[in-house]
């Protein structure tokens, strides 16, 4: 089985993230650039995969050169291969481009598998398996807790804030994973040095048949018009005990939907 | 000359610093008041590849070179000199000595299941008489047909109630540094009785033991190296075994700083954070220069063990202003801290209770002045 893992380099969403003043896009150059954690668990859930039935798992990325590094520590954790797509041109890609492109890239793969975590920590729209589904024309099994491999056969537990629900398909198809499907692995030291000599390949639009126009600005269907920094946080609320704090916290809980 | 690590160098010290910061920091409190670290911590040591750094892959190591092992060991000490002592004495000081003396079924025999953290190893050469005399050691192996006989004592020996395997040096000739010889004894081995030493100032989630040897019987092909040639290779371990506590010194002095730097900008005094008084920066400033020559002096001596140069007098430097610094820069944490950091809700008690021992073994900073005064005038001054 060969699985392609979809991994995204962003801007720590532990550190204070910016978007740039003259083109609102994501400010990558003043951030501390680290893999989507949410991708982390998608290559455990490919390696995990490969271990029970051998195959091969290739790192995909779509982002600027910087990204390698991301690319060389997802490689540390165990992937056999990867593939970059840079170009200078995808610069401010909206989602629909950059599905376009993965799109691309995933079928000069011929993959049985596409994993990827089910949302990215920055752009957070959730979107991306299905457009890659649509495109390629597979199944999508999106926002999995648990995903079994029975041969062709695919079944996840698609997580939903009740319970869940269980999905099948056949390969080729895209599982997208929450972070409760696994628990990631560390690299270790000898994945760190074997990653340097794992074989990166880097491709541009040209060499996946995409026109520029197509993606970047030009192609981008929908603009950031303006942005601007979120509100300092406010002050909460303060429940004052006059012997009903318990009901009014519990009231509170419950319109907040945490009870 | 460029100070700056390869991007795998950087890799292998963000990955030890992500574990220590999810696997280690968090119990370490814990694991002092119990006087013992999670020992399920050992296998995850194992599978980070962590016990197997600069150990040949064809035998189970991890490869690498010694400056990714300090960047390493740097990590632990932040993290917990309990486990970094480990490390220290299973990989440092036993480990490498089975790969450096070993025959190859030694080899084959032990240092797969050591770097995979199946297996510890302890190094077994003080005595309840012998610290910094070590070459006068009482332990002695008698010949017995093809077989040794070892009767003696063994003490403070880190990892002793854990260890699989001892690397002992017992007296296997006459007086002095060229009767000694060393033997890998499994632990498991009849008359061998090990007791573990309570009430350690630090270092208390360590098993720390006082080993018994009463008529132990192990075949000649458990000698490491040749009859004779023990005292030398202790030295050996040692010298390089200096550089991995010098490398954890500084990771104690780095976590000095971090919390002192992070609690003077917290805690307020006066109305104002005390980070703003010109006393604490004073401190914070003198912790931040003693770890940074601490660390470069580590450095040094890391890239003259991967260049193949003589590096025991740099070693035995590192060790000195290491050990000394980490002391220093721990007691300036804890006046920055006052009151809190008397009490082992915070951090820096420990990193001093911790700190504190390093200048006493793998050579006192006595001993280690003594070695660095005979390197340079060539007079023995013991």
């Amino acid at each position: 089985m060969k699985i392609v893992v979809l991994v995204k380099q962003v801007p720590d969403s532990g550190a204070e993230r910016n978007l740039r003043s003259d083109d609102n896009t994501v400010d990558r150059g003043s951030a501390n650039n680290v893999i989507n954690e949410m991708d982390e668990y998608a290559i455990e859930e490919a390696l995990s995969i490969q271990e029970k039935h051998g195959g091969e798992v290739v790192v995909l990325t779509m982002g600027p050169s910087g990204a390698t590094e991301s690319i060389r520590k997802a490689l540390s954790m165990g992937p056999d291969s990867a593939v970059h797509v840079a170009d200078d041109a995808l610069h401010g890609s909206c989602a629909v481009a950059t599905s376009k492109v993965l799109a691309a890239a995933i079928g000069q793969l011929d993959a049985d598998l596409i994993i990827c975590g089910a949302e990215s920590t920055d752009g957070r729209v959730q979107v991306m398996p299905h457009m890659i589904a649509e495109r390629l024309g597979i199944a999508a099994l999106t926002g999995a807790r648990k995903l079994t491999v029975d041969g062709s056969t695919l079944t996840i537990e698609r997580q939903t804030e009740e319970g869940y629900e269980v999905v099948t398909a056949s390969t080729p198809a895209v599982v997208s994973v929450w972070d409760t499907i696994n628990e990631p692995r560390y690299p270790s030291f000898k994945g760190i040095m074997a990653a340097k000599k794992k074989p990166l390949e880097t491709k541009s639009l040209a060499d996946l048949g995409v026109d520029a126009s197509e993606v970047g600005f030009d192609g981008a269907t929908s603009t950031v018009v303006e942005h601007s920094k979120r509100p300092p946080r406010q002050a909460g609320n303060k429940v004052a005990d006059s012997g009903d704090g318990g009901v009014q916290l519990v009231q509170y809980l419950s319109s907040e939907k945490f009870v | 000359m460029d100070l700056a690590l390869s991007q795998e160098q950087a890799a292998v010290r963000r990955l030890a610093a992500d574990f220590v910061d999810r696997e280690v920091m968090p119990y370490a409190a814990e694991w002092d008041r119990r006087e013992s670290v999670d020992t399920g911590i050992v296998k995850k040591l194992g599978d980070l590849g962590f016990l197997g750094l600069t150990i040949p892959e064809e035998y189970g190591g991890s490869g690498g070179d010694h400056f990714s092992y300090c960047l390493v060991l740097e990590e632990l000490g932040r993290g917990d000199s309990s486990v970094r002592g480990i490390v220290s004495v299973s990989l440092g000081l036993v480990t490498k000595s089975i790969a450096a003396y070993g025959t190859d079924e030694q080899k084959r025999e032990w240092l797969p299941r050591l770097c995979a953290g199946e297996a510890l190893g302890c190094f077994a050469l003080t005595e309840p008489d012998t610290g910094s005399d070590a070459a006068s050691l009482r332990t002695r192996a008698e010949r017995d047909g093809d077989d040794w006989v070892i009767s003696g004592t063994k003490m403070f020996i880190t990892n002793g109630t854990w260890a699989d395997v001892v690397l002992a040096f017992v007296r296997t000739g006459g007086e002095g540094h060229r009767g000694i010889s060393a033997f890998l004894v499994p632990t498991d081995t009849p008359g061998l009785t090990r007791r573990e030493i309570h009430g350690k100032l630090g270092l208390r989630g360590q098993a720390t033991a006082e080993l018994v040897f009463d008529q132990v019987r192990v075949p000649d092909s458990a000698r490491l190296g040749a009859a004779g040639k023990g005292f030398s290779i202790a030295m050996s371990a040692l010298a390089k075994g200096r550089t991995s506590v010098a490398a954890g010194c500084v990771g104690i002095a780095q976590g000095c700083l971090n919390a002192a730097v992070s609690y003077a900008r917290e805690r307020q005094q006066f109305g104002k954070p005390i980070a703003s008084y010109q006393l604490v920066q004073q401190l914070i400033a003198n912790i931040a220069v003693d770890t940074d020559a601490a660390r470069l002096l580590v450095w040094r001596v890391a890239d003259l063990i991967d260049r193949g140069e003589p590096f025991a007098n740099e070693s035995n430097m590192a060790k000195l202003f290491a050990s000394e610094a980490a002391v220093r820069a721990a007691n300036n944490a804890l006046q920055v801290f006052g009151g809190y950091g008397y009490i082992d809700e915070y951090p820096v008690g420990k990193y001093l209770r911790d700190a504190r021992v390093t200048t006493l073994y793998e050579g006192t900073s006595q001993i280690q002045q003594l070695l660095i005064g005979r390197a340079l005038t060539g007079v023995n001054a013991f």
